[in-house]
């Protein structure tokens, strides 16, 4: 069973749907006895950092999940969710993450020139970088959905892919048994079925 | 590289997908869930429904409707069409909307944009103008291109995009159900004017016209066109083939 992290933010019924199609039984929950019972965790998250990052504490739920995740317990962050694991974010400020990935999440103008748009909306390439096993049933090439206006930075060790936008912007991180993926998966059509399904499929 | 975008976008009433020549004289097309299942099956990028339904029956059918579709469809959901207020958004995010595109709601309530820009996030909201020439300027209408607002239209669009809308739906009345090509000069006009993605909306007749659009316009960001789709006269992955043997950067599945 797969824990979706219910901290108030963002929309879950998309990944929830997105779970239930690869025959994976995922529930919504801010339960810590929920979330320990779980094989692995989803942490979802849209919006502004420092309103997630507040939601999350607000939630209670900081020590029990870092717990879990620090025990071995895959975790999968997701968009905003990616971001909330480094250690510092530049968004409006500069704020704590969880600090379960070094590294730090700033805006991607500072990447890419300035006649592109930001965010970067619509559809990518994933370019592999360090091997992923979220990526075992995917191709490099492969195309993922991308609605972002920061990224992480200085994490190239961990990092998994990056896309192209001007300028190379990561696009997935693994630390361990926590991945991150900044494109959304259950956005991502057929390929991110299968992300998905790697994911679940992980002991 | 970033990819154009091809979106078909489903005009639904009561239940069922439908499609107007010029916004009248509706004719029934197909299923809305097993047309939206097709569709990204076959390479869409993304779908926008459309609820022209008046009625609370309609609405609910509607939501219904798009609940069943978000729970197979795993592509980018926009939607739109009676969305006056923040609680509107609400009603249709729960049912697996991705985004919410304002359209009249945005005319009659000036604030509704930014409020739901600060409560769901820009990336959420997208604005969608119909727009039309009269005496050589771009004006805004609204009730499904009916009534002129007298807005000017790309003030009007830059002033939504400045209070929070993340995305822009351009339709031009005057291309629209005539199939001659989208109007280049009012989306040039628009991408000049806004640093967001413009959605070029209205008179795609032919594959052509998608490469016309995409090779003239480089700041345009996505097609979208329904009857064309839904008819069959231009197929989604054979389209997007052709698109790339011109250059046009495109999500090939």
């Amino acid at each position: 069973m797969t824990a979706i992290i219910d901290y108030g933010v963002g929309n879950l019924f998309s990944l929830r749907s997105s779970f239930s199609a690869i025959g994976e039984k995922a529930v919504v929950s801010s339960d810590p006895e929920v979330l320990a019972s779980a094989d692995r965790l989803v942490l979802p998250g849209v919006g502004a950092f420092r309103d997630a990052r507040k939601a999350l504490d607000d939630s209670g739920l900081v020590c029990s999940v870092l717990d879990l995740v620090k025990n071995g317990k895959p975790m999968l962050g997701i968009c905003l969710g990616m971001q909330l694991l480094f250690d510092k974010d530049y968004e409006d400020g500069e704020y704590d993450g969880l600090g379960l990935i070094p590294g730090a999440v700033r805006s991607i103008a500072e990447t890419i020139p300035a006649d592109l748009k930001v965010p970067q909306i619509g559809w990518n390439a994933l370019i592999y970088r360090n091997p992923s096993r979220l990526y075992r049933y995917i191709r490099e090439g492969d195309h993922v959905y991308f609605v972002h206006s920061y990224h992480a930075t200085g994490c190239e060790a961990y990092t998994t892919a990056v896309t192209e936008y001007g300028g190379m912007l990561t696009a997935s991180v693994e630390n361990g048994n926590v991945f991150g993926t900044q494109f959304h998966p259950e956005k991502s059509g057929d390929v991110g079925l299968r992300i998905l399904r790697a994911f679940v499929e992980m002991k | 590289m970033i990819t154009k975008r091809i979106i078909p976008c489903l005009d639904v009433r009561d239940g069922r997908v439908v499609k107007g020549i010029n916004f009248e004289g509706i004719r029934d097309v197909s299923s809305p869930v097993d047309l939206a299942d097709f569709y990204s099956r076959n390479g869409a990028d993304e779908l926008v429904f459309y609820d022209i339904t008046a009625s609370s029956d309609g609405r609910r059918l509607f939501t219904d409707i798009l609940r069943k579709t978000a729970e197979k469809v795993f592509i980018p959901l926009t939607v739109g069409g009676g969305i006056n207020t923040v609680d509107d958004f609400d009603r249709v995010l729960k049912c697996g909307a991705d985004k919410v595109s304002v359209n009249s709601g945005a005319i009659r309530n000036p604030s509704l944009v930014k409020e739901a820009a600060l409560r769901y996030g820009s990336q959420c909201v997208v604005i969608s103008a119909d727009v039309k020439r009269v005496d050589g300027v771009f004006r805004v209408f609204a009730k499904g291109g009916r009534e002129n607002t007298g807005l000017e239209a790309v003030k009007w669009i830059s002033d939504c995009v400045r209070n929070g809308a993340g995305e822009v739906v351009l339709n031009s009345i005057d291309t629209d159900g005539v199939k001659k090509g989208f109007d280049l000069e009012m989306l040039d006009a628009v991408c000049n004017a806004v640093s967001v993605p413009v959605i070029a909306s209205g008179g795609a007749g032919c594959m052509e016209d998608f490469v016309t659009l995409f090779k003239s316009l480089p700041k345009v960001d996505a097609g979208l066109a329904a009857s064309i789709f839904h008819f069959g006269e231009v197929g989604i992955r054979e389209l997007k083939e052709e698109l790339s043997r011109n250059g046009i950067p495109m999500r090939l599945v």
